[in-house]
């Protein structure tokens, strides 16, 4: 089977999330869209792997996933302060670094 | 023999050997469930009368009217859970392919994986000296 | 066109289609539930390339988990669950085009430079647990413990994130 559906199938997925990040206002779902990003990034790292027939491309995207749920736990966190100080989650809101 | 039987008439759907076939029952499981549970459905929307009200509109409160919504604010306690949760989840993943090949690799292997463990054990006893993990 | 290939375009379509309404539905609830969806089909994608591991871990660590912040987190930022407006911004046509020229240019690149390039999709798993097991603690020993290093950050970082005002007593239950 060729690759090109595979790798078509992750451009496709990158472009969809890259732009939920531009236009969704919620901070979670921009950050959903995030996750789609990097999700995309996987399918093509795992299609090398399959391609070049080793397991880098693998360990490289299992790294990914770990790296992503770090990512998560703190940037939700840093979602939620900004919610308790200005109750608000929408990304236009906080739009200034000092309150 | 059922099994048999039917691998003599579907040779290749019967066929569990190699990497593809194994995951032949886990999709034959997951298009039984879909389509139980649209047979389901539709044959309920097909049977039942149909007469909405708003009443049966509301939320089931045991017989009460519901108060306020079914949508409530959580409390930033349990989010601290939440969190733990996904990083030991994470900290598991790794002992999945760990616990195939520690016995071939040996001792260092241990070792390593106590030292991935212990770096996690730090933040757990950190989050236990802060206060995070108590309840009230 | 083969079994893979048939499964393939299903699970591709899944993803693309759910993912669009992740992005463009007006309840954010479901924004997380259909991230679910597309997870689950990228999953499949991932056993239909012979990375049974990295498949199982997709549907351990993100929908078991990741999702299951993602929920909370609306939920503490009292995320309302009906049809809301204004969850999207008005330039909706510079994110298009932002996003349609991204899109052109990373096809295309693949396109051109894997034109030609194959996937055996024969009767072989590449990356089951044991194999990946062995990879990770043969080569890839130091980026597995810097990997506890940085869990051990976000764990700190997220704790004194969240500790930070509900000590000085204004967050009381």
């Amino acid at each position: 089977m060729s690759t090109e559906p595979f790798l078509v199938l992750s451009a496709l997925l990158f472009t969809i999330g890259a732009f939920g990040v531009l236009i969704r206002r919620n901070a979670i779902v921009v950050f959903m869209c995030v996750e789609l990003m990097l999700n995309a990034a996987n399918l093509a790292f795992v299609t090398f792997a399959r391609h070049h027939g080793n397991l880098d491309g693998q360990i490289a995207a299992f790294f990914v996933m770990v790296v992503a749920a770090a990512e998560v736990v703190v940037g939700l966190a840093i979602i939620v302060t900004i919610f308790r100080t200005r109750r608000s989650a929408s990304v236009d809101d906080a739009s200034l670094l000092k309150y | 023999m059922p099994t048999a039987a039917a691998a003599s008439i579907f040779p290749r759907l019967t066929r569990m050997d190699g990497y593809y076939g194994s995951y032949v029952p886990v999709l034959a499981i997951i298009v039984v469930g879909a389509v139980l549970v649209t047979a389901m459905f539709l044959g309920n929307r097909l049977l039942r009368p149909s007469r909405p009200s708003p009443e049966k509109q509301l939320t089931y409160e045991s017989g009460v009217d519901p108060v306020g919504t079914g949508w409530a604010q959580i409390h930033l306690r349990y989010y601290v859970f939440a969190y733990l949760y996904v990083v030991f989840a994470v900290d598991a993943v790794f002992l999945f392919p760990w616990a195939t090949v520690y016995a071939g690799l040996g001792w260092v292997t241990v070792g390593e994986m106590g030292v991935f463990i212990g770096i996690i054990a730090v933040g757990l006893v950190y989050a236990w000296r802060k206060g995070v993990l108590a309840w009230t | 066109m083969s079994v893979v290939g048939l499964l393939f375009l299903l699970m591709g379509a899944m993803a693309v289609g759910s993912a669009l309404l992740v992005v463009t539905t007006a309840r954010l609830v479901h924004s997380a539930l259909w991230l679910v969806v597309t997870l689950g089909a990228l999953a499949g994608c991932y056993l239909l390339l012979g990375a049974e591991f990295v498949a199982w871990v997709q549907i351990l660590i993100y929908v078991g988990a990741v999702v299951v912040l993602l929920l909370f987190a609306l939920m503490l930022t009292r995320a309302p669950t009906g049809v809301q407006t204004g969850l999207t911004t008005g330039n909706r046509v510079v994110a298009a085009a932002t996003a349609g020229v991204v899109g052109l240019v990373l096809v295309t690149v693949v396109v051109a430079g894997f034109g030609g390039a194959r996937v055996s999709v024969d009767e072989e798993s590449v990356g089951s647990a044991t194999s990946m097991g062995d990879a990770i603690f043969r080569h890839w020993v130091l980026p597995f413990e810097v990997l506890s290093v940085l869990l051990l950050a976000a764990l700190v970082g997220a704790i004194v994130l969240s500790r930070g005002r509900a000590s000085s007593g204004e967050e009381t239950p």
